[in-house]
């Protein structure tokens, strides 16, 4: 033993620790915003799409479901300069992230649309709704509803991943304690900083995301 | 030193596979009875051991797995004692899973109907063999296609080991690439032996899965 906690330094850096933080937000929040959009499209290219579409939509689930975060961010970071596209790597990561998090989006989604039973869809045909009626009321919003809490944990997963970003120098909240503890040496108590920022983001996304469910359907038939 | 990536290279990240299934293999062994206990602690009716169980839980859950690495990793040295890599990684990797496999489990228990223990009781079983020739055999059933699945995730996740410098699958293709200057093919040959070992593991589990079902 004999060793003296010193958590001082860590929160000298303060402003540092604050600015990864910001920046894990907006990367959370951009992420699950293209990773949801990519999610609906495969989601409904893998339904009402062509046997073509269908295929593509399961391969483009299948490889990203099967192979890990870490390798799909190098590929997406060695792999745009080699096609010509330089891009500063917040984008960089919001690109990698949001084609990891589409693809377990669009298996959720897929779930949930094939969970409204046909019948549904008909009595929404004989009601005379439009084809994008029935979509929208008849089909996503309760199908939605039916998944929100695996959406709500794959949400939750996807922002305690967006650490995985620092190890392609993204400057989120792990990258700045990386930073930190490089200046400071003290890497178990910035590591425990972290560990509880992170702890705390994760229950208040599972707050907000509560009460998102509250608002979004907030007509619950009995 | 930089070299041309040559024929050599493919099969050293072959090589580097056994690591990533050691590691899973080790992560699961150390995982699992933890897991186990967090299950049948989730299942009593005591409420504190209840709320404990639901506690670690959260707790793991809700810190990105990287940090449950740094802090073994880290944590270790400070109480003075000095141990290897691996064992740093595999201690995180235990506790990752433990909550993961914990909560998979004690979800099968619950899904047990209360009917169950009331028939096996009425028939005159003890609590043990309630659980060992009524609960257990259904609540595995129940249980294997998730952690099936589970063991897939974690199989991905070894890969985070390579930040703290284990010699997986991943880190040997960090080196590689390092050596060679072609980082892009060969995170691609990486990439294409995780789903090599990944997508069997997803169509077993989803076959044990239907196979569920259908016999319902």
């Amino acid at each position: 033993m004999g060793y003296t906690f010193h958590f001082r330094d860590v929160f000298a850096a303060q402003d540092a620790l604050l600015h990864g933080l910001v920046l894990t937000l907006q990367l959370t929040g951009t992420t699950i915003l293209f990773g949801f959009v990519i999610g609906l499209c495969v989601a409904v290219a893998s339904v009402y799409g062509s046997t073509g579409a269908k295929r593509a939509a399961r391969a483009y689930v299948e490889l990203i479901r099967n192979t890990p975060l870490l390798v799909q961010l190098f590929v997406v970071f060695f792999g745009l300069p080699s096609i010509g596209v330089k891009l500063d790597v917040i984008p960089v990561a919001t690109i990698g992230l949001a084609i990891n998090l589409g693809a377990y989006t669009a298996e959720i989604l897929r779930a949930g649309i094939e969970s409204i039973p046909r019948s549904q869809v008909e009595a929404g045909i004989a009601l005379g709704l439009t084809r994008s009626q029935i979509f929208r009321h008849v089909v996503l919003i309760p199908a939605l509803r039916n998944v929100y809490p695996s959406l709500t944990s794959q949400f939750i997963l996807l922002m305690l991943a967006t650490s995985v970003a620092s190890q392609i120098a993204a400057p989120e909240l792990f990258y700045a304690g990386s930073i930190i503890q490089s200046r400071t040496y003290r890497d178990f108590e910035v590591y425990t900083v972290i560990a509880v920022v992170y702890l705390a983001l994760a229950l208040l996304l599972r707050l907000l995301l509560a009460l998102g469910s509250r608002l979004l359907f907030r007509r619950r038939r009995r | 030193m930089i070299r041309d990536l040559s024929w050599v290279d493919p099969l050293y990240l072959v090589f580097a596979l056994r690591w990533t299934i050691l590691l899973t293999l080790l992560a699961l062994a150390g995982g699992a009875p933890i897991g186990l206990l967090v299950a049948s602690l989730g299942n009593t009716s005591h409420a504190t051991s209840r709320l404990a169980s639901r506690a670690y839980i959260g707790l793991v859950q809700g810190i990105p797995l990287l940090a449950w690495l740094f802090l073994f990793f880290f944590g270790f040295p400070i109480f003075g004692i000095d141990v290897p890599g691996w064992l740093a990684a595999t201690c995180g990797f235990s506790v990752y899973s433990s909550a993961f496999l914990g909560e998979i489990w004690r979800g099968a228990l619950q899904s047990i109907p209360r009917t169950q223990w009331e028939a096996s009781a009425s028939i005159g079983m003890s609590h043990v063999e309630q659980l060992r020739y009524v609960i257990i055999p259904q609540a595995i059933r129940i249980a294997t296609p998730p952690t099936v699945g589970f063991i897939m995730q974690l199989i991905k996740n070894t890969s985070l080991a390579a930040v703290i410098g284990f010699v997986e699958l991943t880190r040997e293709g960090q080196m590689t690439a390092a050596a060679t200057l072609a980082p892009l093919s060969v995170y691609l040959m990486v990439g294409a032996l995780y789903f090599a070992l990944c997508y069997p593991l997803t169509v077993y589990s989803r076959f044990l899965e239907r196979r569920l079902h259908g016999a319902r």
